[in-house]
């Protein structure tokens, strides 16, 4: 395991008591807020000081109550992406840029000042302050800042909170390049189900100060009782290679045997992509559908009917493809005798497909 | 320029610049340290510090010249156990420079500190994050961003230095050429028949340094608070 945490911090009101392990990637801890994300995120970077924590990071112990060990924040070798950026204004870009990697500059790993500003696009930006930047422009230099203190683990606090939908668009593929092509595990605080299901390796899913779900990004998804942010946010994620863009605007792309055809995606053919589908976008059939408008059929078994406590229920397929969510009403469910191990297609349409669901794996 | 000041004049402002910047000069390494005490530390002595060094401004300077010579005249234990090593403030010109500093300390403090307020704690948690301990967060993110508030603390430190009296007569007297700062000898060119020729000229020299201070740490304060970011 490359990340294992354990804190307990009783507040007014108010516990915090979690523990996981995870590997390896991306790792989002996910949570309304309230939920206790923020408070284990800065335990980890030592921020704050709970009354009990165990934290190791790739076997390094950071903290340790029991042996009374407790690194301080600037002997933890770790990067950490604010919220708000939190640049110093007195420094050009550069200088932010080059600040912890001064500090670091006796310890091995990655970060080489030159590649990074080339990975972020931030070689126009050196000479300007942080006052001249627009927002997603200073989260690139915050990111940049933390990857080049060649951290043991990145932390990021909802690095995208505090920008708008365009802003985010911009800056959340750069979350996937450090995922894909640096080898440092992150653990990532979102609210956010569309930068869990882009981003997550694993999802650590809070409630109140707990653990409520923990798992891999499918697997969690994917999980009809896994509904943190309502019935509206749920959908499981499908794995997919682009097989080829046709003339007509669309991509078609080969989920592990399964064609999906979606809206035009900006990745190249071959590119390996993870697709969220929203279950209020997938409709059910007994039988294979005939003269249907939707392009996307896959077919499946079902593996979980969970009735909420309105009138709708969440129904969930395995299909060759993965796990697949629907939500459909309970009255249908009952007329179409959807139960567990009956065959049935799950069908999804092209255009309710949203770009922010696609992301790079 | 010595044509039209007469000597003492002359004494009395050459011996006012000194005092005044030494006073200054040597405050601004406790003054800052004061100011971070007091703006960021929790203990319980912390409000009796903030009287004690408020308390020069709320005193008659005249009770405080009094309380440095109990303190620090030659037959105080403090100021003879100091005099044992070559170091006399009574009657000095250092003296002078103690007084104006102890007098100038509350305004440097109180300018500082409500700089060091201004600076987000966030930025030096990221610092620390970033591998900065905290002398290092200090010196690279807290301290250039309240450079502007030690330069203005400094400024007003130094004109109420220059102006200081009433602690110093008290403290180290009046005597020429050592301890007859500016406003000293004003007082005594106005017990002499006829001083009022020297008054104006020591006044106006006052109002003249005073003037090009205050322009001085306006304009660096404006460079070092773009520098900073800030503007």
């Amino acid at each position: 395991m490359s990340l294992s945490v354990e804190i307990y911090q009783p507040f007014e009101g108010f516990e915090l008591d979690v523990s996981f392990r995870v590997p390896r990637g991306v790792t989002v801890l996910f949570g309304s807020s309230g939920s206790g994300k923020t408070s284990v995120v800065n335990a980890v970077a030592g921020l704050v000081h709970p009354k009990m924590s165990k934290v190791a990071v790739e076997g390094a112990v950071l903290s340790d109550t029991d042996k009374g060990i407790w690194l301080p924040p600037h002997r933890r070798g770790l990067g950490y992406v604010f919220q708000e950026g939190r640049l110093f204004p007195h420094l050009s870009v550069q200088k932010n840029l080059l600040y912890g990697q001064w500090f670091a500059r006796h310890r091995s790993g990655e970060g080489d000042f030159g590649e990074v500003v080339d990975m972020l696009g931030l070689g126009a930006l050196l000479e300007r302050r942080p006052n001249e930047l627009s927002g997603g422009e200073k989260q690139r230099v915050a990111i940049g800042r933390a990857l080049l203190a060649k951290p043991k683990l990145i932390l990021a606090d909802e690095p995208l909170a505090a920008l708008d939908e365009a802003r985010k668009a911009e800056i959340l593929p750069y979350f996937e390049t450090l995922r894909d092509e640096i080898s440092v595990p992150i653990l990532y605080v979102s609210h956010s189900i569309a930068e869990v299901a882009r981003l997550a390796t694993t999802v650590v899913a809070l409630k109140d100060g707990k653990v409520a779900n923990i798992g891999a990004a499918a697997d969690v998804l994917g999980d009809p009782a896994f509904t943190p942010a309502g019935v509206r946010a749920v959908g499981a994620l499908l794995q997919a290679r682009i097989v080829k863009h046709h003339a007509d605007g669309l991509s078609e792309l080969d989920a592990s045997g399964i064609p999906l055809l979606l809206p035009k995606l900006p990745q190249e053919i071959g590119h390996q992509v993870r697709v969220r589908i929203a279950a209020h976008d997938v409709i059910l059939s007994r039988d294979e559908p005939k003269g249907l408008s939707a392009l996307n059929v896959l077919h499946g078994v079902i593996h979980a009917v969970r009735a909420g406590d309105g009138p709708g229920a969440i129904v969930s397929i395995d299909t060759a493809s993965g796990r697949v969510l629907a939500r459909v009403t309970r009255r249908s469910a009952q007329a179409l005798g959807l139960d567990v191990g009956v065959s049935c297609y799950a069908i999804v349409k092209t255009v309710s497909v949203a770009p922010e669901d696609i992301g790079g794996l | 320029m010595n044509g039209w000041l007469g000597p003492e004049e002359w004494d009395a402002v050459r011996l006012s610049l000194r005092v005044a910047g030494w006073a200054v000069a040597a405050s601004i390494g406790p003054g800052v340290f004061v100011a971070y005490v007091l703006a960021r530390w929790r203990f319980p002595g912390r409000q009796v510090l903030n009287v004690v060094v408020h308390l020069p401004l709320v005193l008659p300077p005249v009770a405080t010249g009094y309380l440095l010579l109990l303190t620090f005249g030659v037959q105080a234990p403090l100021g003879g156990l100091l005099s044992q090593f070559g170091i006399v403030f009574a009657f000095r010109w250092t003296g002078a420079a103690l007084a104006a500093a102890v007098m100038a300390f509350p305004f440097l403090v109180r300018s500082i500190r409500l700089s060091i307020e201004a600076v987000d704690p966030k930025l030096e948690q990221a610092a620390s994050t970033l591998g900065a301990s905290k002398p290092w967060v200090f010196l690279t993110v807290t301290l250039p961003m309240i450079l502007p508030g030690i330069l203005a603390g400094a400024v007003m430190a130094f004109a109420k230095a220059m102006g200081e009296f009433g602690a110093t007569i008290t403290f180290v007297a009046n005597i020429p050429g050592e301890t007859r700062t500016v406003p000293s000898a004003i007082h005594t060119f106005l017990q002499i028949p006829g001083g009022e020729g020297a008054v104006f000229k020591l006044i106006f020299i006052a109002v003249l340094i005073a003037t090009f201070a205050l322009v001085l740490s306006e304009y660096l304060a404006r460079k070092i608070a773009r520098k900073v970011g800030q503007k």
